[in-house]
């Protein structure tokens, strides 16, 4: 394929490092300087200009281009580069955004500001942050239906209550359908039967309403490692620290959150209600003590500056925290963090990368998503008379579709209709399927 | 010293709703010609003080300079002068002028100039407290006693809330006024244009009025309520939704039947619900009203405290609290509903009564003297502290408990998850902490001044008073019970109540910021 990635910062040049082996990739950056190194330290073609400016697109040979990555540290300039990308070419746009108000707008109406795929590297390095504490979260969660329906995979831990379940067992919620088990070992997704059983590290696909999948996700949970878990202090309101003690609201647990800034405490405290704001230095030893963040099952440091991130990480440590994780804006001091004491350091930049490059090795379209490995399918189809589902039971339907085949979710309208064999399927009604890479082809034809 | 506040603006619009009282004055002229009581004089006479009046105060200024500073002169001295001019049919009724008209309730005790202010005062800021001798057709006319119930629906929704539902030369200063006046912290706009607003509250006032009236007058042809006229209906219609609380009967709500009881608890409760709510309501959202954190703490402080006088008023004398009241003890409904209606009544500021709760023993009574200063919610037609306050004080307490071991801690306070700005929540503190100020000053004052003339009132009857005067609530206890009057107090802590009632309506501090020098300098 080839690879149009505009901003060669870290992000854009980790992930031309990437994709270099196996594609042709393209890069453009405003610095001439950063350029140069380009050329020289990647088997890849760089060219100097404004991402947004169309001579400078056109002059990267934009319209060759199968995918095009916005990788600056700009939002704007990131979202107009995909926009005008558009106007000339038919190429797959990724974009990396820092405001999550953008990536909620994206969310709900996939395609907005030109974005085929949108990442938010604050939000992944929360979730990242989440990950590590201990909490399980989807490998990969995408929308279907106008945001009425999600797909998501999830690894089972080993010590999950669900290892070792069949799926008969662990099907509790019923507006959620397993559509798929991939297990450790095997090299494709499996269609699971009421009977097949879940083994510990498997990874499960489930399609249903947003809500079920939440429910799910705290299913998965083990039951001890939850336990464990209970006192999370993030040392820092960063937006990344935000986001973190928003996920772990989701997962029932009440975060603390270190704030020196009494404007910003007061907007943090105002945000998540359920997390207790304290306003003061987070680099307070007192403080942490009269605090007892010596008890603190992690402390989580993310104060915008590396410098003070690690300090407060290793003073945290100092006075007793179990666990410290830290963001660093720079990738080069990831080791040394480690080295000095941090316990796991993130760098949001690497997580981002690693996003970018995940998904356009697995690349997917619209309304559709990739299952790796193995390259099944979810795929969201609008019912018309021609389709083998108008007005049909699905019971009845079984029969003209081949094996590898599974209805997740459908919608009519605004409600969500949960699929059962007597569930009859209206023309104008949205489906939401997974297909295995071999029934593909015949599925599409005859949905 | 210059002054800078534009006082000729303030008392130009002033002007201008002393005009338009002449208008509602003209209900009570014609039940004088309906019933042919003799008070055609008098009111026919205060329509034409009323209109001069007005004429004369508007033809002072300009009211386009009015400014926030004028709103809260102009709010404060409206319903000062309102209520001087609803004292005037009063005293011409008792007095007559010599010579010219004659007086139409000899020996009334409406003769005395500051019994008529104070009772005028009391209709406007709907608190129910009276210094009428006594209530009968005998010795105060159908149409005077139709003007003190029509005072309090007058006052009820809100005067200046009425004139600029109006009035378009209200409509752009309209906020600055109605939040002056309006009970409770800040007001709710329900559409963009605040004259709208003012319409829609008032016209919900009105609908809810109107449906009282009709139900009241449907259990009397229905045969449950004999003396429940269409003069008895329309007069308590008047009064419920005001939550004022005068009654043309000198038994109150005693002199009706069970259903009538039964069928005014409701209206008492919607009377002191934030009427923003029934907008919502209206519009189809009933959501609104059950999620709203006020009226949920409000519904179940008036269910808790008639649970608890209903278990007091069943079992007092089985558990030695005090005498058996007739008929009341051991009967279940009977306690229930008397608990019912008196919770509602005190903690809505109405002031009705459905017995003589000067007869129920100490437990009961300490109860609804605690009741006192309770209030219904903010944006509605009832007095006192009002609810969403003592909410806010609630949480802040339990917040500095928080605060105490967590010094840091940033918690800010909520109201059904909306944070509340610090700034509203040290204005509810202070008014607060001025009201029981207040009310500290108020007991003394009344108690040494009845001392001065030997008039007996002990420390709960001046406590009661002065809570109730303040709260506009009306009866309290003992020398002032629900059956009883203001009377026996001398002329000064007479004055001194209508001073209470009437910071005690606009929420003081508008009031007070009247009194302070650096409202009238730069």
């Amino acid at each position: 394929m080839r690879i149009l990635i505009v901003g060669a910062g870290e992000v854009g040049s980790s992930i031309a490092n990437s994709l270099a082996d196996g594609h042709e990739v393209v890069v453009v950056d405003v610095d001439p300087e950063r350029v140069e190194a380009m050329t020289y330290s990647h088997d890849v073609l760089a060219v100097t200009g404004d991402g947004t400016d169309l001579e400078v697109l056109l002059e990267a040979e934009v319209e060759r281009a199968d995918i095009v990555i916005a990788s600056t540290d700009d939002d704007e300039t990131n979202l107009a580069t995909c926009g005008t990308v558009n106007t000339v070419s038919d190429a797959f746009t990724i974009a990396r955004v820092k405001n999550t108000t953008y990536l909620d707008t994206w969310r709900n109406h996939r395609g907005a500001f030109g974005v085929d795929f949108m990442v938010c590297t604050d939000l992944l390095a929360a979730e990242a942050i989440v990950r590590i504490v201990g909490l399980p979260t989807a490998r990969d969660v995408d929308p279907f239906a106008g945001g009425h329906v999600e797909m998501a995979e999830f690894e089972v831990p080993l010590d999950s209550p669900l290892a070792g379940q069949t799926i008969a067992e662990a099907d509790e919620f019923d507006e959620l359908t397993f559509v798929a088990v991939i297990p450790e070992s095997a090299n494709a997704a499996v269609i699971p039967r009421g009977d097949t059983v879940i083994d510990g590290d498997a990874r499960v696909v489930v399609i249903g309403r947003p809500e079920a999948v939440r429910e799910f996700s705290g299913a998965i949970n083990p039951v001890e490692a939850a336990d464990d878990i209970k006192d999370v202090v993030i040392v820092g309101g960063s937006t990344t620290g935000e986001l973190t003690a928003e996920l772990l609201v989701e997962r029932g647990i009440k975060p603390r959150i270190i704030e020196v800034d009494q404007d910003r405490a007061r907007e943090l405290a105002e945000r998540i209600p359920a997390a207790t704001i304290l306003s003061h230095d987070g680099t307070d030893p007192e403080f942490l003590t009269r605090e007892h963040v010596q008890n603190a099952d992690v402390v989580v440091a993310t104060l915008g500056s590396d410098e003070r991130s690690l300090l407060a990480a290793l003073i945290a440590k100092r006075v007793g925290a179990t666990r410290a994780i830290a963001v660093v804006e720079q990738a080069r001091y990831v080791d040394l963090f480690e080295t000095v004491g941090v316990d796991v350091a993130v760098n949001p930049r690497q997580v981002t990368a690693e996003e970018i490059t995940r998904f356009t090795r697995e690349r997917r379209a619209e309304n559709v998503a990739i299952i790796e490995p193995g390259g099944a399918e979810v795929l969201e189809i609008q019912v018309d008379e021609q389709s083998v589902l108008a007005d049909r039971a699905i019971r009845d339907v079984a029969a003209d579709l081949p094996d590898g085949v599974v209805i997740g979710a459908i919608t009519r309208g605004d409600d969500y209709v949960t699929p059962r064999g007597d569930t009859v399927v209206h023309v104008g009604d949205h489906v939401v399927a997974f297909v295995r890479a071999d029934a593909i082809e015949e599925v599409t034809a005859k949905l | 010293m210059k002054v800078r506040v534009d006082w000729r603006a303030s008392l130009a619009l002033v002007g201008t709703v002393v005009k338009w009282l002449s208008v509602p004055l003209v209900a009570p002229l014609v039940v004088a010609l309906y019933y042919g009581d003799g008070g055609i004089a008098a009111f026919g006479a205060t329509i034409v003080v009323a209109f001069t009046a007005g004429v004369a105060l508007e033809s002072l200024g300009d009211p386009e300079e009015m400014r926030a500073r004028e709103g809260f002169l102009m709010v404060a001295v409206t319903w000062l002068a309102v209520s001087i001019v609803g004292a005037v049919p009063y005293l011409l009724a008792a007095h007559g002028v010599p010579g010219v008209l004659p007086a139409t309730a000899p020996g009334s005790t409406l003769a005395n100039p500051v019994n008529a202010v104070f009772e005028s005062m009391s209709g406007f800021t709907t608190t129910g407290a009276t210094v009428l001798g006594s209530i009968s057709f005998e010795t105060h006319s159908h149409s005077v006693l139709l003007w003190r119930q029509l005072t309090q629906w007058l006052g009820g929704m809100g005067i200046v809330v009425l004139a600029v539902a109006i009035l378009p030369e209200l409509s752009v200063g309209g906020a600055q006024l109605m939040d002056a006046e309006a009970p409770g912290p800040g007001i709710q706009k329900l559409t963009p244009h605040i004259a709208e607003t003012a319409r829609v509250l008032w016209l919900a006032y009105a609908g809810i009025t109107a449906l009282e009236i009709v139900l009241l007058y449907g259990l009397h042809v229905g045969g449950f309520a004999p003396n429940m006229g269409v003069y008895n209906a329309i007069a308590h219609g008047l009064t419920t939704m005001a939550t004022g609380g005068f009654s043309p009967e000198a038994r109150s709500i005693e002199a009706f039947s069970a259903a009538v009881q039964w069928l005014i608890v409701p209206f008492m409760v919607a009377a002191g619900t934030n009427f923003a709510l029934f907008w919502h309501v209206i519009q189809g959202d009933t959501q609104e009203l059950f999620e709203d954190a006020e009226f949920r703490f409000y519904v179940g402080v008036v269910g808790t405290l008639t649970a608890l006088l209903a278990a007091i008023l069943f079992t007092g004398p089985a558990l030695g609290l005090g005498d058996a009241v007739a008929p009341v003890a051991g009967n279940a409904e009977d306690a229930l509903r008397h608990a019912a209606f008196q919770a509602a009544s005190i903690v809505t500021t109405t002031g009705y009564a459905s017995m003589d709760f000067n007869q129920w023993s100490q437990p009961g009574k300490m109860v609804l003297f605690v009741a006192l200063f309770l209030g219904g919610s903010a944006g509605s037609t009832g007095g006192a502290v009002k609810m969403v306050r003592w909410l806010v004080i609630l949480k802040s307490l339990k917040r500095e408990l928080f605060v105490t071991v967590h010094p840091d801690a940033v918690q800010p306070l909520r109201l059904a998850g909306q944070a509340l700005d610090e700034r509203g929540v040290r204005g509810i503190y202070a008014f607060t902490a001025v009201y029981f100020s207040l009310f500290v000053f108020g007991t003394v004052f009344v108690a040494i001044d009845a001392g001065r003339i030997q008039e007996t009132v002990t420390g709960f009857e001046a406590m009661s008073a002065v809570a109730a005067t303040l709260g506009n609530v009306g009866p309290g206890f003992g020398i002032v019970g629900p059956m009883n009057s203001y009377l026996p107090f001398p002329n000064s802590s007479k004055l001194l109540m209508v001073g209470l009632m009437w910071v005690g309506r606009l929420e003081i501090l508008p009031v007070l910021v009247l009194f302070t020098g650096s409202y009238w300098q730069s």
